[in-house]
């Protein structure tokens, strides 16, 4: 099933929103497709009336009243950014 | 006076009690083994001022008659807890210089039943890994030595190597590790320590940095089942701010501990059996069942059918998870960013990640990122959830016949740094015997039942039901009697000799 | 008739399907205790968890899940007794995790349907696919700077509701109608302030053309439409590109496209290359949420009577018309003081002097229901002197004009200014006496077949009444003594 070429590998990574250069894609691509077809194997087993199980928590989901408890702590959330302004975070101009 | 780096946790919270020594004097005398053992890089960030203040302010509570359950005790914590104005890294560039203005909620609780912190132990990248070779700031050595190789530097296993290695070359009495795969369990092995993995959803997530949030799980590691008793209960409990945190009672773990083992059913599964199983290993997995069996548990042979397919299926959800999870390093709120002139937000972007992500970190983010990709979903990830289940159905299906699993905790003894690198999946494979428990949710645990014929460690697992690490602490709180497991790295060894 | 565009080719039919993002009135976020306020300080209603700081967890406010719910009764939706919170996995600057959390396979509502007034008193019900909550992402600031964008992360984390319509929707005032009609309802519930302009309630309009009785056509996606009049452009705009496109020969993209209300077009938003694969997943942070019947049944118990029931009451119940009823429930204030006012009177006297006196006095003075100076016990007033013909309809609107101004009780100012109806038929008589004296030659041409006159005659007895004389007994008694 898993055919991982080097424009997949770049495709992936632009998705991951990683730069990969072209001799790390092509290094990258056999890897890849060593641990996909390894992980295929699962496909030997049947599944059909098994339901998926995304957590072992056996709990149900925990609610908090609506009350205002956090937030108001500007310098800690902008203490470790690389840039900022007034307040606001910096980034690079997005173009929309 | 003796090496009171030698001690025990519960030996030195009884000096401390007598009076025999102070909190300052336990922690000096490990910021000293520390600063001999620097070889090792168990750590990334040494915090020996902390540490005296902290035992300063002990040894005075202690004097008020205030100690807590841990009061003075000199620990280690895995670069993977955040704590509170101490640089914090997961052992990853991207992270590098991140001081967290808030402390996990682990270490939260150690600190507030006294425990003295030294310093910040290096991991896998992201707790990725099972060598401890792919961290930002260099790989972690075992203290101990292949007596055939003495020259090679061995890995203490990962991702919680430099936990392990510190717990190990006693430059800490304990130390937190964190369990995705067989992080906690697998480092232990093969560095002669004791480690658990609680049940998930036993210790708060909170303040924990990410790899993959369904299997994530904090736990001690420490030098025998009574230090690691102790420590989780210390750890462990209800935290509101993880929706994954069971509100259960945390039972006392040490009381539990009375060597009755009469009567426990010792489930053995055969497909753990597996080919080209080292005898080693196998000798020591009938020796356990031996000693069991002589304090009177029975043994009943079980069966985990889909075992072969826990190490694929973790091998997609992890990394599907993680590849979301560390989303959230891009070089906008905090750590690295690297952004060149004229470059836009998609260029600082991808540039950041890439300098900022090693290479183990890099393929399963895109691992991950493929299998939840349009088109692959449900061949994947939807599968990989699917055997999931069936695999949590085998362990309860199990324990309709027995009360604890005994298997070897890895397939290996410690193998040299830069061993198993030329390939992945040869690396994953050393957690074949782990993820199954962390796919299930169980509590699992390692104890160091003897030495191999090259004179390393080598570490049983007992796996229990949920919420029952009492019984697992138990049983290994025997085996722990039974091995008589005394042998030293050679780093201690070598300094006594 | 079916709402078309002539193209150049024939009639085309528009397909429009709108998904409306409403943020849920609530003390803080979704899954973080910080403020959900609106216009804080930039980054100041921002915690650990809303800035993605390693290792945060998010923790559900439960109050959200309440006001979701109640939503979805107030749309005649099924409430799932289980959803599932999934990430939808994307980067941008203010979006702080990587990831939007969201519900995706398993919403919290189900199917429903809404009823939507046109102008010209057709009701047209309008399916909703589903509701479901979100986060919202924080903000970017492009314009002030030349090369740097600036971030703010005040709304991210804030609770959505994203309500997605079935493509039901054929024309840009069917649009306009069913986003008022969904305001209406949230606004009614109290879980959205329905506040367009502070962006707390935006839509995306999906738009495709067809010739009639064809297929649907490829669809675009019209972002961040925050306004009804821009609603109404966009789709007025959007429509004719891809009329225009498909017959000059080309094809409609699937795309995402902006309106820009400056220059009155829609973008492009992205560029195909940066085409988007959200990789959903249940979010391991987050178990799956389940709800009790019972629970969703004490809340049905709370829910105000809506628009809709309301409209049908006052039609079947008062026998106004369609579209009074549906000008009625636009707001729930005017609702209330039509009830109000109307108690024990005739509504639809009532109605009209709201909706065509009142309504039209308050814009005038840039007033509100609220500050109205006439209230809804005075109108009601104002009505029964009428009913009972003390006044007539004519006075009514002196007297009315009076009340605006001085805030007075209409009985009082009849009083004072003694505008009672003159009822009594001598007096009455003796007015139409002197107008015939006085206009011989009128009487005259009336008699010899200038019916048309009689209006005259009414009028200059009406005038000589000062506008108080009954005017049923004045065209009685005048039609004697004229015949007579």
């Amino acid at each position: 099933m898993s055919a991982i070429d080097i424009e997949t590998v770049k495709k992936v990574a632009r998705l991951s929103r990683i730069r990969v250069t072209d001799e790390e894609a092509e290094k990258l691509a056999p890897e890849l497709n060593g641990i996909l077809t390894w992980v295929e194997q699962l496909g030997e087993v049947d599944t059909d009336n098994v339901e998926p199980l995304p957590s072992s928590a056996e709990i149900t989901l925990p609610q908090r009243t609506d009350l205002q408890t956090d937030g108001d702590c500007q310098d800690d959330i902008l203490a470790n950014a690389p840039e900022t302004l007034e307040g606001f975070y910096v980034v690079p101009k997005v173009v929309e | 006076m003796t090496d009171l780096t030698h001690l025990t946790i519960t030996e030195a919270l009884n000096g401390l009690e007598n009076k025999d020594f102070t909190s300052v004097e336990l922690t000096q005398a490990h910021i000293d083994a520390m600063a001999d053992a620097k070889h090792l890089n168990a750590y990334v960030t040494e915090t020996p001022e902390r540490a005296l203040e902290q035992a300063q302010q002990s040894d005075k509570r202690r004097s008020e008659g205030k100690a807590g359950i841990l009061d003075g005790i000199p620990l280690a914590i895995k670069d993977l807890f955040c704590t509170d104005g101490v640089q914090t890294t997961a052992s990853s560039h991207i992270l590098e210089g991140f001081v967290p203005t808030y402390e996990s909620t682990v270490s939260g609780n150690l600190l507030r039943d006294g425990a003295v912190m030294l310093g910040k132990t290096s991991l896998d990248e992201f707790a990725m890994g099972s060598s401890n070779t792919t961290s930002y700031f260099g790989d972690v050595i075992n203290p101990w030595k292949n007596k055939n190789r003495p020259d090679a530097n061995l890995v203490p296993g990962g991702s919680s190597g430099g936990s392990a290695s510190a717990v190990a070359a006693r430059i800490a009495m304990g130390a937190t590790g964190t369990d995705t795969g067989g992080s906690i369990r697998q480092p232990a092995s093969f560095c002669g320590i004791t480690g658990i993995k609680p049940t998930y959803g036993r210790c708060s997530r909170w303040g924990v940095v990410a790899f993959a949030s369904s299997l994530d799980q904090a736990g001690p590691m420490a030098r025998t089942i009574e230090d690691c008793a102790l420590m989780l209960k210390s750890m462990a409990g209800h935290d509101p701010k993880d929706s994954t945190s069971a509100p259960k009672d945390v039972p006392d773990f040490t009381a539990g501990l009375t060597d009755d083992i009469k009567g426990l059913r010792i489930g053995i599964p055969k497909e753990y059996r597996m080919e080209g199983m080292s005898e080693e290993i196998d000798k020591l997995w009938e020796q356990g069942i031996a000693w069991l069996k002589d304090a009177g548990a029975e043994i009943v042979d079980i069966s985990l059918p889909h075992t072969k397919y826990a190490l694929p299926a973790y091998y997609i959800i992890a990394p599907a998870e993680a590849s979301s999870n560390l989303a959230r390093y891009d070089g906008v709120r905090y750590g690295l960013r690297v952004c060149d002139d004229g470059d836009n937000l998609i260029d600082m972007y991808e540039k950041t990640r890439a300098e900022g992500f090693g290479d183990e970190v890099k393929r399963r983010i895109m691992i991950g990122t493929y299998v939840l990709s349009a088109g692959y979903y449900d061949a994947y990830y939807v599968k990989a959830q699917k055997i999931r289940r069936l695999i949590a159905q085998d362990f309860t299906n199990a324990y309709e016949q027995c009360d604890v699993i005994l298997t070897p905790t890895a397939p290996s003894e410690a193998f040299a740094i830069g061993e198993n690198e030329e390939d992945p999946l040869t690396m994953y494979l050393n957690d074949v015997y782990t993820v199954s428990i962390n796919l299930a949710g169980l509590p699992g645990l390692s104890i160091p039942a003897g030495l191999s014929k090259n004179g390393l460690p080598l570490g049983l697992q007992l796996v229990g039901k949920s919420w029952d690490e009492a019984t697992i602490l138990k049983v290994g709180q025997h085996i722990e009697k039974a091995a008589n497991f005394t042998a030293l790295p050679a780093i201690r060894t070598q300094k006594a000799a | 008739m079916a709402y078309t565009i002539q193209g150049e080719t024939g009639a085309w039919e528009l397909v429009i399907g709108m998904e409306v993002h409403a943020q849920i009135i609530a003390n803080s976020k979704l899954f973080s205790g910080s403020s959900a306020k609106f216009g804080a300080e930039q980054n100041h209603n921002v915690s650990l968890v809303d800035a993605a700081m390693p290792g945060m967890l998010p923790v559900l406010n439960e109050h959200c899940v309440e006001q979701a719910v109640r939503t979805g009764l107030g749309l005649n939706a099924k409430i799932n007794n289980y959803s599932v919170f999934e990430r939808k996995n994307y980067f941008y600057a203010d979006l702080p995790q990587g990831y939007q959390i969201s519900q995706f396979a398993h919403p919290i509502v189900g199917e429903g349907i809404i009823e939507i007034d046109l102008d010209d008193g057709e009701v047209k019900k309008i399916g909703i696919t589903r509701l479901h909550m979100e986060q919202d992402a924080g903000k970017s600031m492009h314009d002030q700077h030349p090369t740097k964008s600036f971030v703010d992360l005040n709304r991210s984390g804030c609770a959505l509701m994203e309500i997605v319509s079935e493509p039901d929707i054929r024309s840009p005032e069917e649009a306009t109608a069913y986003l008022s009609k969904l305001r209406m309802i949230v606004r009614y519930l109290g879980t959205c302030d329905g506040n367009m302009e502070e962006g707390s309630m935006r839509a995306d309009v999906n738009i495709s053309v067809r010739k009639p009785g064809d297929e649907y056509g490829t669809r675009c996606e019209i972002k961040n439409v925050n306004s009804l009049r821009a609603v109404h452009q966009c789709i007025e705009y959007e429509a004719r590109r891809q009329i225009e496109l498909i017959e000059d020969g080309g094809t409609v993209d699937q795309e995402t496209r902006l309106w820009d209300p400056n220059k009155m077009e829609t973008r492009p938003l992205r560029s195909k290359e940066e085409a988007h694969d959200y990789r959903y997943f249940p979010d391991p942070d987050l178990l799956p949420l389940e709800v009790a019947n019972d629970w969703i049944e004490d809340i049905r118990k709370t829910l105000p009577e809506l628009p809709d029931d309301i409209k049908h009451r006052f039609v079947d119940e008062y026998g106004l018309s369609h579209y009074d009823a549906s000008v009625l429930i636009a707001e729930k204030d005017r609702v209330e003081y039509f009830e109000t006012a109307a108690k024990d009177r005739d509504a639809k006297l009532t109605a009209n002097w709201l909706l065509n006196e009142l309504l039209g006095a308050l814009n005038k003075a840039g007033l509100t229901l609220t500050e109205s100076p006439v209230k809804a016990q005075q109108l009601g007033e104002l009505v029964s002197l009428i009913e009972d013909k003390t006044i007539s309809g004519k006075i009514a609107k002196d007297v009315f004009a009076d009340m605006m101004e001085t805030g007075k009780n209409p009985a009082d100012i009849v009083e004072e200014k003694g505008l009672k109806q003159v009822t009594d038929t001598g007096a009455i008589e003796a007015l139409i006496d002197e107008v015939i004296a006085e206009n011989p030659d009128n009487v005259a041409a009336y008699k010899g077949g200038k019916d048309k006159l009689f209006g005259f005659f009414v009028g200059q007895v009406m005038k000589k009444s000062q506008g108080k004389a009954n005017p049923a007994a004045v065209n009685e008694i005048l039609k004697e003594k004229l015949n007579g």
